[in-house]
Formats: structure tokens, sequence, C-alpha cells
């Protein structure tokens, strides 16, 4: 049998316009289609029946079906940003210059070099790649793996960035339907009838679903429900929008194609929607299931449902003539399409003793011929189907005749699409007398009340036949899940079960075989029903091909679990506009453009972007580092301190509440006084410090870190409304009310009395850890003697709106100061070389203050502050702790952050035991050598001890325990 | 090329007292009537917004704040009350235009079809909290001062023309 | 998704909205509590298949804590509270009864 184009029909194809030619391209070639077609029907129409290779075994592959359920035409789509893999053709409108290519296969779809593992199948099983490469080990990752993975796998991974635009948005509605077939818009009505909001999605972008297909006065009956449902208010019909998944408490998922694979339109292409649903109906039809036969895969067999699709709505024949094989009445619907657009069918196989009803009936009128209790024993053809070989379906196989054919239309019966249904806890009932797995309505997926929440009508509940009111009563389906249903092995061998993942029912047999009983077992070994499948066609065949191998009923077996999304999402939908500068929202202090502009390295600290440093012409960033701090310990410099978290804490009760946040005693602090303060968790550990300012009576404020400010403001929130509701306490979040500007240096003082300010900056009026409030250069200030760089430092808030301009005149006024903006970097060495800790360096939540030394900031006469029983644990207080020291590299080199010191001994691994590790190191450019931090056991005890501490390159960094205040110990510099 | 859903504008003349405490003391002190929950009143140039059960937004013409502070302040003396200047911790947009609710809708989890007049909304938009009021022929939405470009870039993406969210 | 109406403002809040606490009603242990006390309250959680007393923020709203009453395995939710008691108000604890009679809200493990 020869298969030439054309394969347009002349006549027919109710959603082409024959008049609108668009051009594509395939694989290079320059193809033409009409527009209406999807990409599979511009492709059958040019003749061209195989759209790929299989998975594992590079068998060629056709369309099978023709929604969202094809496994095998999988095309990449696009070029460039805009590639994309795994499309579905059969679901994929033909957009005018769209350029796709088959995947799977190299160098061609015709000659493709992986197809030597389909000779080899017999040699590869289920389980191969577990059993076969386990010896010699390093063969797997060196030769084995980079094989399978250059030869296995679907489509490729686009590189580039992708360039469309994409969006979500959130969705209420009272009831959503989803499906727009016939029973979906019935539900619709009636749902919305009762008053309400009812939202019905659609898949596709037409509506009626299989009706105006299947059923004559089909498109009418359809017709007449959009008209009412388009009168009725709180209604929204919409199209191209695939519901992908329901969640907890009715959150329905559901994509909206707006301008799909047509990047010429300038809008979102995707719409991503999150709606909140009162109550779900899922309307979302049936798939028809293939038959296991020899061959089933020949590129030519497909679902009748599909083939009649192909004919009725594009125009388009999938082959001259045809074979039908089937187990119930609908696939005779094919038949008659197919005969009716002047196709020659060939014969119906049927598998049933007889087939008796109207559709059978009006089959045979035509004069085609019904084979009754017949199977296909195998498909003959390899790139396309050339006949089919008939055998009796209760027998071995033992071939009667051949027939020669084109095309198979196979229909194996059909199952209800239970995904939505089944997403978020619903649960199935199994329909014997259809053989198939419908929604249990007794244990539906539960809403907030605890009430059921999804409900299925039409085909998704197993009524198969309704399609509403036009129902037709059909003859009864008879289960066949194997053909001939005691074909040998070697028969079986060649059934496939799943296409995608090239599953035949040998393999599920084997599974079986081995011991893997429960279904979801021999899903993960087989992979049957795994990927973009997700049970949609192999789910029924391949569990009661395992049930007959375990030989028990198949409610006995179940069904694996259907995940979501029903169908595959591309990232870009999820993440939609959350990249490129939309990706985080990045938090800008108000000196953030006076940074940028001159230069700033940047350093991300939580979402906010601080100056690292600020690298001058050919400087890079440690010679500017160098600089800044230079600058700073001999003149002045100002930081950005701005992102300090800045949280007021008032009422009667906020001493007490003070005294239990921090580990210090805060309720003693005199107005005016700062004091550095401590805040552990319940579990003792440190996990933020700052100064704390006592503003009046009963006001404090507290200095958090960078990152801590909004984690800080929830904890004492938390403590303030779930223990002590009883005290008197409010608290605000003041941090971006204020810019914070540190001014730090011997001429820190000097800057500021040159712009007049109402306050006496004097050492005697504002001495160290004192505040006073007035105003600077004509702003409102709050300035704060406190010092974090171990210089004489004045920190300035004011309202952030003012904070560029006291920037600017600082800058202005201490030109001939040398006056340097400094960076983050800048301070984190300064600070190190006072020995100051910071949080995150020297803590990494499981660090308490007694292992830094900062025993002084620990209240010894509270009560109870938090943390405080936790720190009396016992592997807090058993004197191995490694404690906070600080280390002098021997050979002047800085020791890497992080880097290990080892002992001598052994741990039962073979490992040397470690004895401590860096937690800080810099080089100091103000003594012209390294310093370090690190937490070393008994650290404090072993002063003039030398570490060892091995490096990945072989070699061994030593260093001496000394004092962790490398810098001005007697903090003279500080109280000037 | 079609209009843009909305029109995106920063508003920068607001000032806004965070006020804790009873929220009818408050309301007493602020001299306006006391918000129901969820609710803002407006009266005149001044609104006041419900934000807790024991928190309370004052929203007036920026210059007006420092008076306000101080007066706030001394009207809640003696009071376990918090008042605190907020005006420059925060960025405001209108959106403005037809497609105004699109535009939130896209954003935040709530339904801003739906939403009534008087009522405010604390939540989120994308990755930042915001709270988001009706006004006339849209909607305004503040939120932090130091995400105020993200704010107004997302907005403004939301805003793109062509996108309205009705069925097509 | 949850979707949890805050009691405190009335606002049917999503999950996105709100931030987890944990378990609701533990005890503090403070400085004096033995070691095993300290353990208990610090690390001991029931996580119960079934009913769940369960603190949540409104962290993207009001701001205010409270507890949800839910079922950890149906997710039906049989009402939220403010978070300022020690146990779940005899509303909540009839809200549970009415849909499982054996539920006791102080016995460890509660029931399915």
């Amino acid at each position: 049998m020869t298969h030439v184009p054309p394969f347009r029909l002349p006549r027919g194809g109710r959603l082409i316009d024959r008049s609108d030619q668009l051009g594509f391209r395939f694989d290079g070639r320059h193809l033409r289609g009409l527009r209406g077609d999807t990409l599979a029907s511009a492709l059958l129409a040019n003749g061209q029946m195989m759209m790929g290779r299989s998975f594992k075994y590079h068998r060629p592959r056709g369309p099978v079906a023709s929604g969202a359920e094809e496994p095998n035409a999988l095309l990449g789509l696009g070029q460039g940003g805009r590639f994309e893999p795994n499309q579905r053709a059969t679901t994929t409108a033909l957009v005018p210059g769209m350029v796709t290519r088959s995947q799977n296969c190299w160098p061609s779809l015709d000659a493709d070099i992986g197809a030597v593992n389909d000779w080899l199948s017999p040699l590869l099983p289920a389980g191969f790649y577990y059993k076969t490469f386990i010896h010699p080990r390093p063969f797997w990752k060196h030769v084995f793996e980079p094989v399978i993975r250059r030869s296995a796998g679907l489509g490729k991974a686009p590189t580039d960035p992708d360039p469309d635009l994409y969006e979500q948005a959130y969705g209420f509605a009272d009831v959503v339907v989803v499906g727009g077939g016939i029973a979906g818009l019935q539900a619709a009505r009636d749902a919305a009838a009762g008053g309400g909001s009812v939202t019905v999605l659609e898949q596709s972008p037409h509506w009626g679903g299989r009706t105006p297909i299947d059923h004559a006065g089909g498109q009418d009956a359809i017709d007449a429900l959009l008209t009412d449902l388009r009168a009725m208010p709180g209604v929204t019909l919409r199209r191209n929008c695939m519901a992908t998944g329901l969640y907890d408490h009715g959150y329905l998922i559901a994509r909206e194609a707006l301008a799909d694979h047509d990047p010429n339109q300038g809008i979102p292409r995707q719409r991503l929607w999150r709606i909140r649903a009162g109550r779900v109906i899922t309307a979302t039809g049936a798939l028809e299931r293939p038959l296991s036969f020899a061959c089933n895969d020949v590129p030519g067999v497909m679902l009748a449902s599909a083939m009649r699709d192909f004919i009725d709505l594009h125009g388009v024949a999938p082959g001259q003539r045809i074979v039908v094989v089937t187990n119930n009445d609908d696939a005779y619907r094919t038949a008659l399409i197919a005969a009716d657009a002047g196709l020659d069918v060939a014969a119906i196989v049927d598998a049933r003793p007889q087939a008796t009803g109207d559709l059978p009936q009006a089959v045979r009128d035509r004069g085609i011929e019904v084979l009754t209790g017949s199977a296909i024993a195998k498909v003959k053809g390899r790139r396309h189907v050339e006949a089919v070989a008939i055998c009796d379906q209760d027998g071995e196989g033992k071939i009667t005749r051949t027939v020669e054919c084109d095309a198979v239309a196979m229909s194996g019966g059909w199952s209800p699409v239970v995904h939505l249904y089944s997403h978020c806890g619903g649960k199935l009932t199994w329909d014997d007398a259809q053989a198939l797995f419908r929604p249990d309505p007794d244990r539906p997926p539960l809403g907030a009340d605890g009430q059921g929440i999804a409900q299925a009508v039409g085909a998704a509940n197993g009524d198969l036949c309704c399609a509403g009111d036009l129902e037709r009563p059909e003859g009864a389906t008879m289960p066949v899940w194997v053909m001939p249903a005691r074909a040998p092995h070697k028969l079986r061998a060649k059934m496939w079960l799943d296409y995608q993942n090239d599953v035949k029912v040998t393999d599920v047999e084997l599974a079986a075989r081995e011991g893997y009983a429960s279904v979801e077992h021999t899903k993960r070994y087989t992979t049957l029903g795994m990927a973009t499948d997700q049970g949609k066609l192999s789910n029924i065949n391949g569990l009661a091909v395992l049930s007959g191998a375990l030989d028990q009923p198949i409610p006995a077996t179940g069904t694996t679990t259907f995940r979501p999304p029903y169908t595959p999402l591309t990232l870009a939908t999820i993440a939609a506009d959350a990249r490129g500068e939309a990706f985080q929202p990045l938090r800008k202090t108000p000196m953030h453009g006076w940074h940028e502009a001159k230069g700033a390295s940047w350093e991300p600290v939580g979402h906010w972007r601080r100056p690292y440093a600020y690298p001058q012409g050919a400087e890079d960033r440690e010679a500017a580092v160098a600089r800044e701090i230079l600058a700073v310990r001999k003149g002045v410099g100002t930081l950005d301190a701005s992102t300090l978290g800045k949280i007021v804490v008032k009422g009667p009760d906020a001493g007490r509440f003070m005294d239990m946040m921090y580990t210090n005693m805060m309720s003693t602090l005199k107005v005016g006084r700062c004091r550095y303060g401590l805040m552990c968790n319940e579990n003792g550990f440190l996990m933020d410090d700052g100064v704390v300012a006592r503003l009046s009576d009963d006001t404090w404020l507290c200095h958090t870190t960078t990152g801590g400010a909004d984690r800080i403001h929830a904890h004492m929130e938390d403590w303030l409304q779930c223990e002590w509701w009883d005290w008197k306490v409010f608290t605000a979040n003041l941090t971006e009310q204020y810019a914070q500007i540190a001014v730090a240096g011997p001429q820190a003082r000097t800057l500021l009395e040159r712009l007049n300010g109402s306050i006496d900056l004097s050492a005697d009026a504002l001495p160290f850890m004192a505040w006073a409030e007035g105003d600077l250069a004509g702003i409102p200030a709050r300035i704060f003697r406190i010092s974090f760089s171990g210089e004489l430092s004045f920190e300035i808030a004011v309202p952030a709106a003012r904070g560029l301009e006291l920037w600017e005149k600082l800058h202005d006024a201490g030109a001939d100061l040398g006056i340097t903006p400094y960076g983050t970097e800048a301070m984190h060495v300064m600070r190190a070389e006072k020995g100051f800790i910071m949080i995150g360096d020297e803590t990494d939540g499981t660090i308490i203050p007694q292992d830094l030394g900062l025993d002084w900031a620990i209240s010894k006469k509270k009560a109870d502050y938090i943390g405080k029983r936790a720190q009396r644990r016992l592997h807090m207080v058993d004197g191995t702790r490694w404690k906070l020291v600080g280390l002098q590299s021997l050979d002047g080199q800085v020791l890497p952050d992080g880097a290990y010191a080892a002992t001598d001994q052994v741990n039962a691994n073979g490992q040397r035991v470690t004895e401590g590790r860096v937690t800080s190191s810099y080089r100091s450019p103000t003594l012209d050598r390294p310093v370090a931090m690190g937490l070393v056991r008994h650290g404090p005890a072993r002063m003039g001890q030398v570490l060892e501490f091995p490096m990945p390159s072989g070699a061994v960094m030593k260093a001496r325990i000394v004092d962790p205040v490398f810098y001005d110990k007697e903090g003279s510099r500080l109280n000037g | 090329m079609a209009e843009h859903l909305a029109r995106i504008s920063p508003v920068t003349d607001l000032g806004m007292i965070a006020l804790r405490g009873d929220l009818a003391a408050i309301a007493d002190a602020a001299g306006m009537a006391a918000p129901d929950r969820t609710g803002i009143a407006t009266d005149g140039p001044r609104s006041l917004a419900w934000m807790s059960p024991d928190e309370a937004l004052l929203i007036l013409p920026a210059p007006q704040t420092p008076e306000a502070v101080e007066a706030l302040t001394l009207a809640l003396d003696g009071q376990h009350a918090l008042v605190a200047d907020v005006s420059d911790a925060r960025a405001v947009f209108d959106v403005i235009g037809p497609g105004a609710a699109d535009v939130i809708a896209k954003l935040a989890p709530v339904d801003a079809a739906a939403m009534p007049q008087g009522h405010l909304r604390r939540t989120r938009m994308a990755q930042v909290a915001t709270a988001i009021w009706r006004i006339e022929g849209g909607f305004r939405v503040i939120g932090f001062r130091s995400t105020g470009d993200y704010l107004g870039l997302i907005l403004r993406n939301a805003a793109i023309a062509g996108s309205g969210l009705a069925p097509r | 998704m949850l979707i949890l109406t805050c009691p405190h403002c009335g606002i049917q809040a999503e999950e996105t909205e709100l931030h987890n606490g944990g378990e609701a009603h533990l005890k503090r242990v403070g400085p004096d509590g033995s070691d095993e006390e300290f353990e208990g309250y610090m690390f001991a959680r029931r996580n119960p298949r079934g009913v769940h007393l369960e603190r949540w923020r409104h962290a993207y709203g009001c701001g205010k804590w409270f507890i949800a009453a839910r079922c950890t395995v149906t997710l039906q939710v049989f009402g939220t509270y403010a978070a300022q008691t020690t146990t779940p108000p005899d509303h909540i604890v009839q809200a549970v009864r009415a849909a499982r009679p054996d539920w006791n809200p102080t016995e460890e493990g509660a029931s399915e």
C-alpha cells in the first residue's frame, strides 16, 4: 500500500479556512497549511504522518490522538529565545511562519541512529538500566550514563532567554466549570440559573467538545447553550484556557493562551490564572483508549476519535484506506465519517462476538465489512501502516487473513478524565459495567467546610453515551486489554501501553513477575504513565495488564496518583513577570541613586542593595575597600546605614518586654543613652544584635541588622500577641521612615559641626553611647554617638525623603577633609579589626552569646529572657564549645574564610578531627597584615597556641590564637 | 497601539501617620469618625483607615503632617498609644483607568472587581506588601518606599495595552 | 492553597498572605523548668494526623496572629480564633466535635 499526498480532502473541515493559506517549516522543509489547522493536521495534510521518534527505542511515531493526550507528536517550536521543546502538534494552532522540528532523532527523523535500540529492544526490558549498569561502577559515570543521556529523553531544553511576556491573574467564582462541551455548558447554565458567578474554562479554541462531531444537531445544541449563557449575568466563558490543577480549598490553576507561538501581537503570550472556586464542576470529558495489539504504534495507527477529528474538523485524511478496530459501537462513527468523506473503509474489526446496534447497522448499510469476534494480530509496515493481519480475538493470534490499508482507527473504549477530580483527594470508583474508573461522588475532594468541592458531569462522570439531550443508545463495550486474548509473548512484546515512555505489555508483566505488585511501584519501575502522559492514554490498559499478571480484579490493583499539571506548563508562565528587573523586589535606600552614580559595586543583603565599595577609575574592589578604610581611619567617611532595622517599642510594659527580648538589662537604660544589645531565640542561639536607644520613659528604639528588621519585628509581635497579650506594649517598624548615615573618622565631629545643627556634639554633651535630637543642616535629625568602625562615629537618622539631601551636604562640607563614602566591605573589615562580631559571620544559628565572649552583654540579674533556659542546657555549658578568638596567620597570608583547624586525631571515618574554624578573615589595610576571627575549642584558654588549617591543595596554613581585638584595644579612638 | 489598561502615577504629596491604641480614642483624637473593620473613612482631605484591631492610619496632605503628629501625640498623652510619622516610609501609586481592576487582579490575590468603596485591603502585590482601596476612577495602592520602583514596575507591566482580563 | 479567615479583620486570606507558626497553645517553659520540661516545650510537637490547632499570622494583612482548627488530612477548617487564649474557645471545640465527635482538645494525638 503506498501512501501519497495530497491528504487534504476536497471538502469538509469545519474549522479550516481554505482561502487562507499559511506557510510554515518542518525540519527545514517549507510546507503550507490552512488557517484553523493544528500543527498536526497541517503536517498530515502534507503527507507527514511520521512526526517523531519514541523515547527509548526511537521507533517512528505519528500522532495517535488529536488533543492534549497526544504522546508522540511532540515537536520543537520556534527559534532562538522562543524555541520550545515538546509542544503537542495536536493542540498547537498553526501560526504563519511557524518553525518546527522533530525530536528524539539524529541525524534526522528519517535516518535515526538511535533506532538501533529498537532492534535491541528484546535486550532492553523494564528495569534494564538498573540491572545492567551496576558493574563495573566507573563505567556508569563515564560510559553508560553519557551514552544513555544523549539518546534518551524528550526534546532539548532551550538555551536562550524567552523574549515573550507572561502574566498571572487572580480569579474568583462561585462555580467554575472545567470543560466547554455539552455537559459543561449545560452544567454552567444550571449553575448560573441559581445566581452567583460562573466561569467556564475550555482548553481548546472551540466550544462543544465532541458533540458537534459525533452527533447530528450537535452544533445547534451547543450554539443554543452558548446563546443562553451569554445572556446570563455572572457567566464568564473563557476559551483557550486549560485547567491544569485543582488544589486545596478549591484553588484552581489554569493557563490561558493569549498569543501562543505568535510573537507578533505584543501582548502576554500566556496567563496563569489562580482561581478561588467555591465549587468546581469537572466536565472534562473522556479520553479514548488505545487497543493493545502488536505494532499498535506504527505511524498511521491512531485513535478512532482522533481520525474522525482530523477528517471532520480539518478536512484531512490520515489515510486513503482505513481499517477500524474496536470493542465498542462508538468507533463505527469513524467509519461513517470516513466513508462520507469518500475514503475507503476496508473493514471493521470488532472484538465483540456480535455488533448489532444502530451504528454497526448503519455501517453495514454502506457495504462496509464488519468482522466480529476478530482482532488485529499485527500491524504490518514500519514507517507507515501497510496492512493488518487479522485473527480471532479469542485465540493466540493465528492469522486468518490480511487486509491492506494505510491507516488503522482503534478504539478500546473510553476513560473519563478524572485528573482534576483526583488532584486534591477525590477518589475513584471502578465501574465494572463500562470497564472504567469514574469519580466516586461519595468521596469527592473536600473544601474548607468539609463538603465536597468538585463534582463530575457528563462523560467525565462516566456518562459516556449521553451527550446532553442527544442521547443515542449504544451497544455495550467489551473490555479488551490484550488483542488477541491469548497473544503469545512475541506479540505482547510489540504491544505498546505507553507510547511516550515506550512501555509495552511485556514490561508490565515483567514488573509483576519481579515482585512489583503495587501499581505505584510498577509505574516507577516501568515508567508507565509518567511524564506528561500522567495516565491519560496508558492508565487503564496498563492497570488491566498488571491486574491480569497479578491475577486480581482491576479495582484491587487500583490506579496511580494523578498529579497536576494535567498538561505541562511553561516555567515562564509560572514565573510570569518575576523576571529581569521584576525578578525580586530590589530594596533601595534614599541614597541609592547617588551610590549608583558614583559607580558603587553592590552587595545584596536580603533584598537590599548596599554599596560594597565605590571603586574609582581602574581601581578594583579590594583596592577601593583599602582606600575607603584608610580614609575613615585617617579622616572621615560616610556609610549609608539606612537599611538597619528601626523598631520602636512603647508602652507601660515596654521595659519589661525589652528585658525579655534582649539578653541585656534594657529597662535600666537611661533616657538619652544607647546600649548594644543581643537578641536570642528561645533555643538560646544568637539571632540579632544592634544598638538600643531609650527615647523616653516608656519608649525604646531598637536597631536591628539589615536583614533582621522584618524578622525581629515579627518576633516581637509574636511574643506580644501570643504569650504576653496582657502586657501594654506597642511596636512599630519604622525602618523605612528614616535614612541613616554613619559619619566615622577622627574628623567626624569637625565635619558635623560645619553643618550648623542645634545639637551640641562635644564629647561632654554627647558622649559615646549617647543620642540627641535636634536639627542638622536644617533637617530634623536624631544623632547617635555609636561606632561599629572603632572610630569616632555618629549615626544620623533623618526622614527618608531628606536622606539624600543630608548625604550631599555632608559631602559638600567635607570635601577638604577628604570625606569618602565607604561601603559594607570597609565596614566589615573595620569591625573585624576591632574584634566586633557580625551576625551571619560569627553566628550561624547555632552560636550562643557565651561562645563569642559576650557574657558581659548577658544580664545576670534578670530572672528570665528569651533563650535563657536554653543556654543552661547541658551541651551549652559543658565547656567543650568552640569559642571566639583572634587568629594571626604565621606566613602573612590571609586565612580562607570558613577554613577548618584540624587536630592529629582521626575519627571513625578516617577524617581528621576538627577543633575550630575561621569565621571572618581579611587583610587589614590599617595594620597592613591579615586579621581573622574564629571559633576554637577551648580557644580563649589557648592563647598563643598554633592551629593547623589543611587546605584543599594539601598545603597546611598555620595561625596563632590571639586576642580578637587587633586595633585600638583601649578604645581611645571611639571615645575621642 | 491600544490604550494601556490604566494609568499608573506616583503620588508624592501624602502624609501618613501610624496610630496604635484604642481605635475609638484614636478617631476621637484625630477628629474623625472611627472606620469600620477594614474600612477607610474619608473626611475632606483626610482619611482614617482601619489597619488592625489596634492600629489605624491617618492619611492627610503632607504639609499638615508634623502638626498632626504633634496634636495626636498630645491628644493621646496619658493613654497607651503610639503615634508615628510614616509618610517617608511609603510609596503610593494611583491606578486609574477602565482596566484598573484588571491591573490589581493580576498582582494581588483579591477580587479587585468586587472590592467595595470605602474598604481598604491589606495584601500583597506580587512579592511586596501593599494596601489597596478604591478612589475615583480606579484604585490607590500604598507600598513601602524601598520597593517603590519595583511596585511601579509591576503595576506598569500589568497595565500593558491589550492585556485586559475579559475573555477573548 | 489553604484559605483561612482571619478572625481579627474578617479577610478570607489565601496561604500566600499568611505565615504559619506551628502548633498552638504551647506552654512556655522558663528558666525554672527541668531539662525534660524544656525539651518538651522546645522540641516535642503533636503533629497530628487529624485535628490540629495551628498558629497563623496574617502577615500580608492586619499582622495579627490567630489560630486555625483544621484537619490535616481532609483540610477541613473548623474555625479560626484570636491567639489571645490558652485553650480553644467553646464554639471552636463544638465546631470540631460536630465533625469529629471523639475529639478532645487536650488529648495527645487527637483523632482524625
